[in-house]
């Protein structure tokens, strides 16, 4: 069924494959954010979409949360963020571009080899868009591997969490509970990052994580 | 109108989280964090001899996690005791600010009730949810000393912890996917009752990728290697009584979220048998964490890296399934909450004696002071697999059942085990006996919870009762 509908979910959610490669090889922090903001709001369009072609009219309170609060909210917070953190200006060295981007393809074609022939007997329109989110939580898995700097780690972690809101919208008529959940879960994950990114600012004067790997608690 | 045991277990923790929240002062607070988990362990004993209510789209009560309900609130309560004192001497010592112990028992409210609602829910979704919500409790409560350890431990644990938790919801909506076309849309697609009497329908090949990402998912909050990196961190650098809940509550409940996802896996003749990577799993554990055990010189990282071990144990038992493995871990999985919390408890004491976590600095605690030292040489003997002690008894059947069954893999089994044994009496030796060091004044927590539980231990091993046997059996055979 290649309807205009099939058409359409399926290229913003290889869109938001696309942007979470792009987020890979992002090195300052400011960029960084905006592509996230860009990640997200490609997201609330392919959910608003998911609840216009399900006719499923809850799940546009998950694409207005995405908009609202993962678009415009997170990303702002987190440039006021590490303005006071006096990062802002730092670059991140990401290492060899070449090979993480590749290693993203790799992730990529497995997601893809596994979920398609999985899903063998599904809607094609889920198991599409089960595919592509599968790439983008490995992309998101990758990213966090990669990288050294909380923020950018924690940046992956919400595109994955981004994945996972749009497995969760394109299973058709999955209950409500759970996407209000995850929403709710990221806001709460957030005011934790948020406390712990302050409580290592006053510890520490930087925030790369490779400072907080001094300590293994075995060393004599 | 009969009496609602089920909502009192989850709406107790979540009033005292609330009350705690506001309340200043620490004996008040104390001592209602203690009362709040007794009614709570009260409210769950009472599921005993009230009529279990019908499940709903939300709320299960079966056999089993009846067993893991009554044993999580047992030893909420008794740790409550043991932190009363151990909170007090961490408050004059000036670790603890007033603020952080409110905002402590907060939390240790909102674990208790994250735990009881993972329990007890019939909804897969509401379970994540749950477990999501125990992740942060904890993860919180890891970093509560805010020293460049206990940060660096939070960290770690909050970004493992949520990148399992991730993949385990990923596993859950594969569930949904996979159930979908046979129960239809909407909320009976995520019920566990629901799932279980349609799951030989199910597409399997979506069942066996969902079950890869529950195991790793929740497999991380089990701690199982290689995903355990997580473990030992956050159980030396949080408060003791956490290290506490942490072994033996939160990594339970974790591995009572893969169970019931075996058993759905069970169900369906087409999909893959999850026992053989439950038990490579359990095995890579075990022996792994055996010989990490001579490597650690921070105590409260040895017994982290002993609960790794057990739950290798568990898992493997489960793994091998059948009534007799079966029995064996659920037997094992109540004796080593009871011993490893009651270990802790003794540690804890140990550690504010001394001043210091490092085992290089601690010596002739049995001379010193007598009863805080053998309590922990009875932790260490119990633990170890000796008898007449419950954990040998458990350890004895995981053996003999896996001897009977599958020889080869209790080859590597045994030899985990020996090797501990040698690596905790090494330890042992060095803290219980020889020439005294470090400060040697009296401890100030109190004793009665950790004996408790070693008494139990003990009774367990010696005579285990009729009805509690037929009990466990059942539960057995339930789990396949």
């Amino acid at each position: 069924m290649h309807s205009l509908t099939f058409d359409i979910a399926h290229l913003l959610a290889g869109s938001l494959v696309l942007v979470s490669f792009m987020l890979l090889y992002q090195d300052r922090l400011y960029a960084l954010l905006n592509v996230y903001a860009l990640h997200a709001f490609v997201l609330a369009l392919s959910v608003a979409w998911q609840a216009y072609a399900q006719d499923a009219p809850h799940l546009y309170i998950t694409a207005a949360i995405a908009l609202m609060f993962k678009a415009i909210l997170i990303p702002v917070v987190l440039h006021r963020m590490i303005v006071k953190l006096g990062i802002h200006r730092e670059v991140e060295t990401v290492v060899g571009i070449g090979p993480t981007m590749l290693l993203g393809i790799g992730l990529v074609a497995l997601s893809m080899v596994v979920m398609l022939r999985v899903t063998a007997e599904a809607d094609p329109l889920v198991r599409e868009d089960l595919a592509f989110a599968l790439s983008v939580v490995l992309l998101g898995l990758l990213m966090m591997v990669t990288r050294q700097n909380v923020v950018s780690q924690v940046v992956g972690f919400m595109s994955l969490e981004n994945g996972l809101v749009l497995a969760a919208t394109g299973a058709k008529g999955m209950p409500l509970v759970v996407e209000i959940s995850v929403a709710f879960s990221i806001l709460i994950a957030f005011i934790v990052i948020g406390i712990f990114l302050f409580r290592i600012r006053e510890r520490f004067d930087s925030v790369d994580v490779a400072a907080l790997d001094s300590y293994r608690g075995e060393r004599e | 109108m009969s009496f609602d045991a089920v909502t009192a277990v989850l709406a107790i923790p979540a009033t005292a989280a609330l009350l705690l929240a506001l309340l200043p002062g620490y004996k008040l607070t104390a001592y209602l964090n203690v009362g709040a988990t007794l009614l709570s362990f009260l409210a769950a004993l009472s599921l005993f001899f009230f009529e279990r209510p019908v499940p709903g789209p939300y709320i299960l009560v079966d056999d089993l996690n009846n067993v893991f309900i009554v044993l999580t609130t047992f030893v909420g309560f008794t740790t409550s005791v043991f932190s009363a004192s151990y909170i007090e001497h961490e408050l004059e010592i000036g670790r603890l600010t007033p603020t952080f112990l409110r905002f402590y028992h907060a939390m240790y409210q909102m674990l208790m009730f994250a735990l009881n609602l993972a329990l007890v829910t019939n909804n897969i979704g509401v379970m994540w949810v749950a477990i999501e919500l125990a992740t942060l409790t904890t993860v919180s409560m890891v970093g509560i000393y805010r020293t460049h350890e206990a940060l660096e431990a939070a960290w770690k644990y909050f970004i493992l912890g949520s990148v399992g938790i991730a993949l385990a919801l990923f596993g859950t909506i594969l569930v949904y996917m996979a159930a979908q076309p046979a129960i239809g849309e909407g909320i009976n697609s995520m019920v566990w009752t629901t799932l279980m009497a349609h799951a030989s329908v199910f597409d399997p090949s979506l069942l066996n990728l969902a079950f890869v990402f529950l195991l790793l998912g929740y497999g991380t909050k089990v701690g199982l290697a290689p995903l355990h990196a997580w473990l030992p961190d956050a159980h030396a650098e949080g408060p003791t009584p956490i290290s506490a809940v942490l072994s033996g509550l939160l990594l339970n409940v974790a591995l009572y979220a893969l169970l019931r996802f075996k058993m759905l896996l069970a169900a369906n003749p087409d999909a893959l048998a999850p026992g053989p990577l439950m038990i490579s799993m359990g095995l890579v554990s075990i022996v792994f964490a055996a010989f990490m055990l001579y490597r650690r010189g921070d105590i409260k990282r040895l017994f982290a890296y002993s609960s790794i071990e057990h739950m290798g144990i568990i898992t493997f038992a489960f793994g091998m399934g059948g009534p007799l493995a079966n029995f064996a871990g659920l037997l094992h999985m109540c004796m080593h909450s009871l011993t490893k919390s009651a270990i802790f408890f003794a540690v804890g004491d140990i550690a504010q004696v001394k001043g210091t976590q490092k085992i290089a600095d601690m010596g002739g605690l049995t001379v010193t002071n007598p009863v805080l030292g053998w309590g922990l040489v009875a932790g260490v003997v119990a633990i170890a697999g000796l008898p007449p002690l419950g954990i040998f008894m458990s350890e004895f059947l995981v053996v003999s059942s896996t001897f009977a069954r599958q020889p080869l893999l209790a080859l590597p089994l045994v030899l985990g085990l020996l090797v501990a044994i040698g690596a905790l009496f090494l330890k042992l030796n060095a803290v219980a006996f020889g020439e005294p060091r470090g400060p040697t004044h009296k401890a100030k927590g109190s004793y009665l919870p950790m004996f408790s539980h070693l008494g139990l231990v003990l009774t367990a091993g010696i005579y285990l009762p009729g009805p509690l046997v037929a009990w466990f059996q059942a539960v057995a055979k339930l789990l396949g």
